[in-house]
C-alpha cells in the first residue's frame, strides 16, 4: 500500500491501465510533456512514448472526435479534458457520437472511451474553472458518469473506466486532488497522507461502476451525496450530531437505487446534496426516485442542498458553494418536519 | 480624419434563381489532360495550383488523357460503369419505395455517382471510410449486398441495424463503412482519429473522411484539417462539392476562399481540386492521395468537383431554389455517360450492350428489392421488436433500462 494523493492515484491507474494494455493512449491539453495542469499525467509520456501520451491541439471537439475514431478502431483512449468547463465545444461528440454509435450500429462499432475532467469549485476559478456539468451527461443515454470522492476510489474507477465497453465521462473534483476537504474553506486541510482512502494500492485493482459506498451507517436520516459533497455532508453531520446515513454515490449512471432504497427505507428522511445548480440537476432525478420508490417510507419532504441557480461566481465563492453550514440547516429541516 | 463610408453586409447569392437562365460561367473548367500530376512526396507548398484548377482525365470525345489517366484496365472500367449503373438504378428504385411509403425517407446520388464508386476501389479491405449520407456507392462498389442496405431502408425484421437508425444510415464494418450519423461533420475528426490510431499501432491501413461542400463550415472540419495536419495522420479529406446543401449554394460556406479545396493550403495539407463526375479522374487522384497515406506522408484533402442533380432529400423541392434545367446546364456532363462513351471510345462496349446492361442491373434490383420485401417495409409486414428500442444502449443493460423495457410490455 502506498500513500496517494487523488492525483498521484489517477496517474497511477492510467499507468497501470498502459502498463497492461497497449491500446489504452493518453492525450489532451498540455498532457504531454508537461503532465497537465494538474500534474495527473505527469511522466507517462516519458515511460510510454509521445505516441501513447501526447499534447493535443486546443480543440476539445478534436480531442473528443479523434479519442472515438480511435476507439472505433480498436483503442481505448482516456483523455483529458483540461476543466470540465471546456466540454461544451465537444458536446455534440459526446452526446451525438460516443454516446450513441453502439446503439446506432447495433453493436458494429463500439466506443469505449474515457474522458476524464476536474469539476466543481473551490479554487476561486470563477465560472469557467468550477462547473459541474454531470446532469448535462447524465441525462444522455449511452454514457456512464463516474465520481470519485477519494483517491482509493479515484484509482479503482478509473481503471474500472478505462476498461468499461462504454463511453464514460470521469469527473474529477478537483478540491479533492490533495485532501480530503469538507467546505470549511477558512481551515487547513488535511492531506491524503493522513486520511484511510488517502491509501491506494501500487498494482492493478478495479471498482465496479454502478456501486455505492456507505461512508457512514445511521439510521436518522439519509444524505445522498457525490464527489466533493460526501465529505462537506460527512462533517455537516459530525457538527449536528445527527446520526445520519451518508451514501456516497460514486457512480451516478449507471445509479445504485438498491442502496439509496434500502436506506431511506430505514430512516424516513433524505438529504440529497451537490455542488452543482439546482434546477433539473442530478438532485431531481434522485429526489423523484425516493419519491417514486420509498413514499411511503417518508416522514418528511425530501431536500436538496445545491449550488444557487446562478454562473459560479468569483469572489463570492463560498457565499456560493454548499458549504457544511448549509447542509447542516437543511439536516435540521428534514428533521423537523 | 478620414471620412470612410457606411458599412454594409456582404451576404453572397447564386447567380441564378428559378425562372433564371442556368450559368455556370464562373466554374472555371481546366482542359483534360492539362493539369500535372506531381509525385506523391511532393511539397505542399510546391502544389498549390492544384487546389485552384480541376483534374479531368475524360475529355470531351471520351478519350482518357494526360498524366492522370491510363490506370485502369478495360475490367475495372466495366466494373466501375456496373457499380455507378446499378447505384443508380438502386436509387431510382428506393425513391419509388419511398413515394409507396415503404420508407419514411431517402437520399439518392444522381449525378455523383463516380465519386464514391471510384474512390472504393483505390481503397483497400481493412481500411475505414467515414461517409455522409451521400456515399452509398463506397457500399456498392464494394459488393455489399442490396438486400442488406434494403432491409436497413425499410427498417424490416432483417434489418441489421434494427429499426433504430433513419433509413440509409447503413453501417459495416466489414465493408469498412462506419456507422452514418446523420450529424454533420462529426465523422471527419473521427476519420483522422482513426487514422491516427491505425498510425499509433505501426498498422498499414488508412482512413477517408467524408463531408459535402455545406458542412465543411462547421467546427469539426477545421478540428480535422489541425489535428490531420499536427499529426500527419494517413487520412484522406474528401469535400464533395455538389454544388448545393439543401437550398444554400456553395458559396455560404467557401465564402471567400476561392476553393474548397484551398481550405488545406493553410494547414500545409496537399489539396486537389478534381472533376467528380469523370470516372477515371476521381480513381487517379484518390490513389494519389491513398499512396501518400500509406507511404506516411500524412493527409490529402480532396474537392470533388460535382452536381447534386437530384434533391436533397425526398423532403426537398429543389424548384423552389434553383433553375429546373440547371443539373443540364452543368458543365461536367453526366459521369455514367461520359464513362460509357469512353469504353465506346476503346472499343470495349456499345450502345446495346448498354440498354441490356441496364436491364440486367435493373432486374438484379427488383430481385434484392423482393428478397428485402418478404422481411418487411416501414408499415407492413416484419419488423424489428419493441425490445430492439432497449437493448445496445450500453454493452451490458442497465438496471433503470430494464425496468422501462419491462413496463414498455417487453
Amino acid at each position: 500500500m502506498a500513500r496517494m494523493t487523488m492525483i498521484e492515484a489517477v496517474r497511477s491507474a492510467m499507468d497501470v491501465s498502459m502498463e497492461r494494455d497497449d491500446d489504452v493512449v493518453v492525450f489532451g491539453e498540455d498532457v504531454g510533456y508537461f503532465g497537465g495542469v494538474f500534474r495527473c499525467t505527469q511522466g507517462l509520456q516519458a515511460k510510454y512514448g509521445k505516441t501513447r501520451c501526447f499534447d493535443a491541439p486546443i480543440s476539445e471537439s478534436g480531442i473528443v472526435g479523434t479519442a472515438i475514431g480511435m476507439a472505433a478502431y480498436g483503442l481505448k483512449p482516456c483523455v483529458e479534458i483540461q476543466f470540465a468547463d471546456y466540454m461544451y465545444p465537444a458536446y455534440d461528440q459526446i452526446t451525438q457520437e460516443a454516446a450513441r454509435i453502439r446503439y446506432r450500429s447495433n453493436g458494429d462499432f463500439t466506443c469505449p472511451i474515457v474522458l476524464r475532467m476536474p469539476t466543481g469549485g473551490g479554487i476561486f476559478g470563477g465560472q469557467t474553472h468550477s462547473q459541474s456539468p454531470e446532469a448535462l451527461f447524465t441525462h444522455v443515454c449511452g454514457l456512464k458518469v463516474v465520481v470519485p470522492s477519494n483517491p482509493y476510489d479515484a484509482k479503482g474507477l478509473l481503471i474500472a473506466s478505462i476498461e468499461d465497453p462504454d463511453p464514460v465521462m470521469f469527473l474529477e473534483p478537483k478540491r479533492l486532488y490533495n485532501g480530503p476537504f469538507d467546505g470549511h474553506h477558512d481551515r487547513p486541510v488535511t492531506p491524503w497522507s493522513k486520511h484511510e482512502l488517502g491509501e491506494v494500492p501500487e498494482g492493478h485493482y478495479s471498482i465496479p461502476i454502478g456501486k455505492a459506498e456507505i461512508r457512514r451507517p445511521g439510521s436518522a436520516v439519509t444524505v445522498v451525496a457525490y464527489g466533493t459533497m460526501v465529505h462537506v455532508a460527512l462533517a455537516a453531520v459530525e457538527e449536528m450530531g445527527v446520526d445520519a446515513e451518508v451514501i456516497d454515490l460514486r457512480s451516478l449512471l449507471p445509479l445504485d437505487l438498491d442502496t439509496i432504497v434500502q436506506s431511506v427505507s430505514k430512516t424516513g428522511r433524505c438529504v440529497v446534496v451537490h455542488e452543482a445548480t439546482l434546477t433539473s440537476g442530478y438532485g431531481a432525478e434522485l429526489a423523484a426516485l425516493v419519491q417514486e420508490h420509498c413514499f411511503y417510507h417518508l416522514e418528511a419532504p425530501v431536500v436538496r442542498v445545491t449550488g444557487w441557480d446562478t454562473p459560479y461566481p468569483h469572489a463570492q465563492e463560498w457565499d456560493y458553494f454548499p458549504g457544511p453550514a448549509r447542509v447542516g440547516r437543511a439536516l435540521a429541516e428534514v428533521m423537523e418536519a | 480624419m478620414i471620412e470612410f463610408p457606411q458599412l454594409s453586409l456582404h451576404v453572397p447569392e447564386p447567380a441564378v434563381r428559378p425562372g433564371g437562365m442556368p450559368d455556370f460561367s464562373n466554374v472555371n473548367i481546366a482542359k483534360a489532360g492539362s493539369v500535372p500530376r506531381p509525385p506523391v512526396d511532393a511539397a505542399p507548398e510546391d502544389i498549390r495550383d492544384l487546389a485552384y484548377s480541376i483534374i479531368r482525365v475524360l475529355n470531351r470525345d471520351g478519350e482518357a488523357v494526360g498524366p492522370w489517366a491510363g490506370l485502369l484496365s478495360d475490367e475495372e472500367l466495366l466494373t466501375g460503369l456496373r457499380n455507378m449503373m446499378k447505384l443508380r438504378a438502386f436509387d431510382a428504385r428506393m425513391l419509388m419505395a419511398q413515394r409507396q411509403g415503404k420508407t419514411s425517407f431517402y437520399m439518392q446520388h444522381l449525378g455523383e455517382e463516380a465519386v464514391s464508386c471510384a474512390f472504393r476501389k483505390a481503397l483497400r479491405k481493412g481500411d475505414m471510410n467515414f461517409p455522409t449520407y451521400r456515399q452509398a456507392g463506397l457500399l456498392i462498389a464494394d459488393d455489399y449486398p442490396m438486400v442488406e442496405m434494403m432491409n436497413q431502408i425499410f427498417s424490416n425484421e432483417k434489418d441489421p441495424l434494427r429499426g433504430r437508425q433513419l433509413p440509409i444510415m447503413y453501417s459495416s464494418k466489414e465493408h469498412g463503412f462506419f456507422t452514418i450519423s446523420g450529424n454533420l461533420a462529426t465523422q471527419y475528426v473521427q476519420a483522422v482519429g482513426w487514422a491516427m490510431a491505425s498510425a499509433i499501432k505501426n498498422d498499414t491501413k488508412i482512413a477517408a473522411a467524408w463531408i459535402g461542400d455545406g458542412s465543411t463550415a462547421e467546427s469539426d472540419f477545421h478540428s480535422a484539417l489541425v489535428f490531420a495536419s499536427t499529426y500527419k495522420a494517413p487520412v484522406i479529406l474528401n469535400i464533395v462539392n455538389n454544388q448545393w446543401a439543401i437550398s444554400t449554394f456553395q458559396g455560404i460556406a467557401r465564402g471567400g476562399s476561392g476553393t474548397f479545396a484551398a481550405r488545406g493550403l493553410g494547414f500545409g495539407i496537399p489539396a486537389l481540386r478534381v472533376d467528380g463526375n469523370d470516372y477515371l479522374a476521381v480513381y487517379a487522384v484518390s490513389c494519389w492521395a491513398a499512396e501518400r497515406a500509406r507511404r506516411n506522408l500524412g493527409p490529402t484533402l480532396i474537392e470533388y468537383v460535382t452536381y447534386r442533380v437530384g434533391a436533397h432529400s425526398t423532403s426537398d423541392d429543389p424548384s423552389a431554389y434553383r433553375p429546373k434545367t440547371e443539373s443540364e446546364a452543368w458543365p461536367l456532363g453526366d459521369p455514367v455517360l461520359r464513362l460509357k462513351k469512353h469504353l465506346i471510345v476503346r472499343g470495349v462496349w456499345s450502345e446495346e450492350r448498354h440498354v441490356q446492361a441496364e436491364a440486367e442491373i435493373l432486374d438484379e434490383v427488383i430481385q434484392a428489392q423482393k428478397q428485402a420485401e418478404v422481411h418487411g417495409t416501414l408499415h407492413a409486414g416484419g419488423k424489428p421488436s419493441v425490445r430492439d428500442i432497449f437493448e445496445g444502449v450500453y454493452a451490458e443493460m442497465p438496471a433503470h433500462i430494464r425496468r422501462q423495457r419491462q413496463k414498455a410490455g417487453y
